[in-house]
């Protein structure tokens, strides 16, 4: 479709300013620009069709079946938006006094206990923005940790090859070197390889829990043993808290610190670009060192705090707020038992569909249970019809679904990672295992027909090679 | 699927040619084919040490990033700069298109012979 710079014609503006009502003022004329901006100029009518267009080329959780694997991209209730729009919470500014925005501290105050709760930690830091911040964050709170011990040889830290790749990216980011473990057969750490990777180098372990097959690791205990009895600490990546939350704690299991995707997990939209946010989590050992400030509950009365050897500042004020407060609405509504029903019905959801698949899909670590999302493997698939992952995922838009996420983790070759989350009903499961089975068949009949989709998309399959290659990330007005 | 007879091969699909204490260091056919098309090579520097299953560049194609590990030790004295521009000649000519020239190089012991190679990537 057309740049709203492609339909501008001049002279056809849109008068939509008010008249000045205040006198008029020049500038100095070191402060004027020395020709005019080059705006685009469209009538009202087709600025309007032109951002309705737009949306109609994009799909969301609004529009159907979502079903991106580690994405958790669940429905997030509309009320929270109307809640976190409210004046009292919208119009508020970062610079005012804490005395005048004392219910914005007791949301952040409350919410910081209730993910404490959540997670098994002893303290929380709401500044971090998105999930891999929140990694970077927790990862500093390591080093920070190690080298007030006068403990500066721990430079490195595990990550296993299921891992999400954003783990081994905040590492090097937070100046450790990563040491890859390999998964066993059955999809969990290796115990053997871990134990030889550990040492007095180890500054601490990086674990999705369920990891990224969708398995929830049963040697997790043991693993973290492992990593404490070297001297590291346990990271949790909270990627994947969805299906555990208020059933099991990372806390519990032996983690020292964590982050939350609330964006994820917690009821904000996603997907889009942001804003998100990643809460750290830590245990007492870490809450010294937590980025400033933080928000303590004085009797009642909330203030902000620096604590002891905070790390300083991860981002500007205090984090995203409007996220922290749809995040504290939906955990409010749920409750403790809303919070383990939701996880439970993730768990359930995941294991109906992966269930009701696994007489034609290959799942290769399908033998357990799954928790919130399975992985399919294409590559029997391909093997028989020359029908890839990729074409399968493209098919799928054809009937109003989004694609699974593709090609991840990376130990499985063809891969397609569907969590269908708990906000799915038995009907929409059961329309998407009947497309899914559908497609299937399509593969053995008229291969060439699934390789040619998607038939009936906005956009089809744009090359991803040269857009990688040669990415045109900005547009140039013609001379 | 093709492997020369010339090559000596890693288990995680780099090849080595030796000449002398001078090796050259590349992906294979089946490392290009399973990555796909290839949007990024990032190559270390010329004088830079590398060590014999230690990772040495990383690549990103449209499916993944991935590290690339070295059959050999010894000194870096050159690299295929081509590729920053044109990382898609892996793609092309696998075995044509070095990454690294290793100087003073040392083979690693457990590399495989094309015949023992071309069975592990039948087995995968």
């Amino acid at each position: 479709m057309k740049l709203v710079f492609d339909i501008s014609k001049p002279g056809r503006s849109s008068q939509i300013l008010p008249e000045c009502d205040v006198p008029e003022v020049m500038p100095d004329a070191a402060f004027l620009r020395q020709s005019a901006p080059a705006l685009p100029e469209i009538p009202e009518v087709e600025v309007d069709r032109h951002y309705n267009e737009l949306a109609q080329e994009v799909f969301g959780v609004c529009d159907g079946f979502y079903p991106l694997g580690s994405c958790t991209m669940k429905y997030s209730p509309k009320v929270n938006e109307t809640i976190a729009a409210l004046p009292g919470f919208a119009k508020i500014h970062p610079l005012q006094p804490a005395e005048s925005a004392q219910g914005a501290l007791q949301v952040m105050s409350e919410l910081s206990s209730a993910l404490a709760e959540i997670t098994g930690m002893d303290a929380v830091s709401l500044q971090p923005a998105a999930g891999a911040h929140g990694e970077y964050t927790g990862l500093l709170l390591i080093r920070e940790y190690h080298l007030s011990r006068g403990d500066t040889a721990r430079t490195k830290i595990i990550v296993p090859d299921s891992a999400h790749g954003t783990n081994p990216a905040s590492s090097v980011m937070a100046g450790f070197e990563v040491v890859n473990v390999v998964s066993n057969a059955e999809g969990g750490v290796d115990l053997d390889g871990l134990r030889e990777a550990v040492g007095p180098d180890t500054a601490g372990l990086m674990l999705t829990n369920p990891n990224t097959l969708g398995l929830f690791d049963p040697n997790i205990t043991e693993i973290c043993k492992i990593i404490h009895e070297a001297g590291g600490l346990c990271y949790y990546d909270g990627a994947n808290l969805n299906p555990i939350m208020g059933v099991m704690r990372p806390g519990d299991m032996g983690f020292d610190c964590v982050h939350v995707n609330l964006h994820k997990t917690f009821s904000t939209p996603h997907g889009g670009g942001g804003p998100g946010a990643g809460p750290v989590g830590c245990k007492e050992l870490l809450a010294k060192f937590l980025p400033t400030p933080v928000v303590i509950d004085s009797e009642g009365r909330f203030e902000l705090s620096r604590p002891e050897s905070s790390l300083g500042r991860m981002k500007a004020f205090y984090g995203n707020f409007s996220v922290m407060v749809k995040a504290l609405a939906y955990i409010k509504v749920l409750g403790a038992e809303g919070i383990a029903e939701t996880a439970k019905a993730s768990a359930l959801n995941a294991n109906y569909m992966m269930r009701k698949l696994d007489d034609l899909y290959f799942m290769p670590y399908g033998q357990a249970p799954c928790m919130h999302e399975f992985v399919m493997d294409i590559a029997p698939l391909e093997h028989e019809t020359g029908c890839s992952a990729m074409d399968v995922a493209k098919r799928l838009l054809d009937f109003g679904m989004h694609a699974p996420t593709m090609y991840f983790p990376l130990i499985v070759h063809e891969a397609l990672m569907v969590e269908p989350t708990e906000t799915e009903s038995r009907e929409n499961l059961d329309r998407a295992i009947e497309v899914l089975r559908q497609i299937w068949q399509e593969c053995h009949d008229d291969p060439e027909f699934v390789k040619a989709s998607p038939h009936d998309a906005a956009i089809g399959r744009p090359d991803e090679v040269t857009a990688a290659r040669h990415p045109v990330v900005r547009w140039i007005p013609e001379a | 699927m093709q492997a020369p007879e010339n090559l000596k091969y890693t288990k995680t699909h780099e090849w080595a040619s030796i000449d002398g204490d001078v090796a050259k260091v590349g992906l294979t056919d089946y490392a290009q084919d399973q990555l796909g098309d290839l949007v990024f090579v990032n190559l270390p520097e010329v004088g830079d040490a590398v060590e014999a299953g230690e990772a040495f560049a990383d690549t990103e194609s449209v499916k993944a990033v991935s590290e690339i590990y070295s059959p050999v030790t010894g000194e870096i004295s050159a690299i295929n700069e081509e590729l920053f521009d044109a990382p898609e000649l892996i793609n092309q000519d696998p075995y044509g298109t070095w990454l690294i020239e290793v100087s003073s190089a040392e083979l690693a012991d457990d590399l495989l012979d094309a015949a023992a190679y071309l069975e592990l990537c039948e087995a995968e």
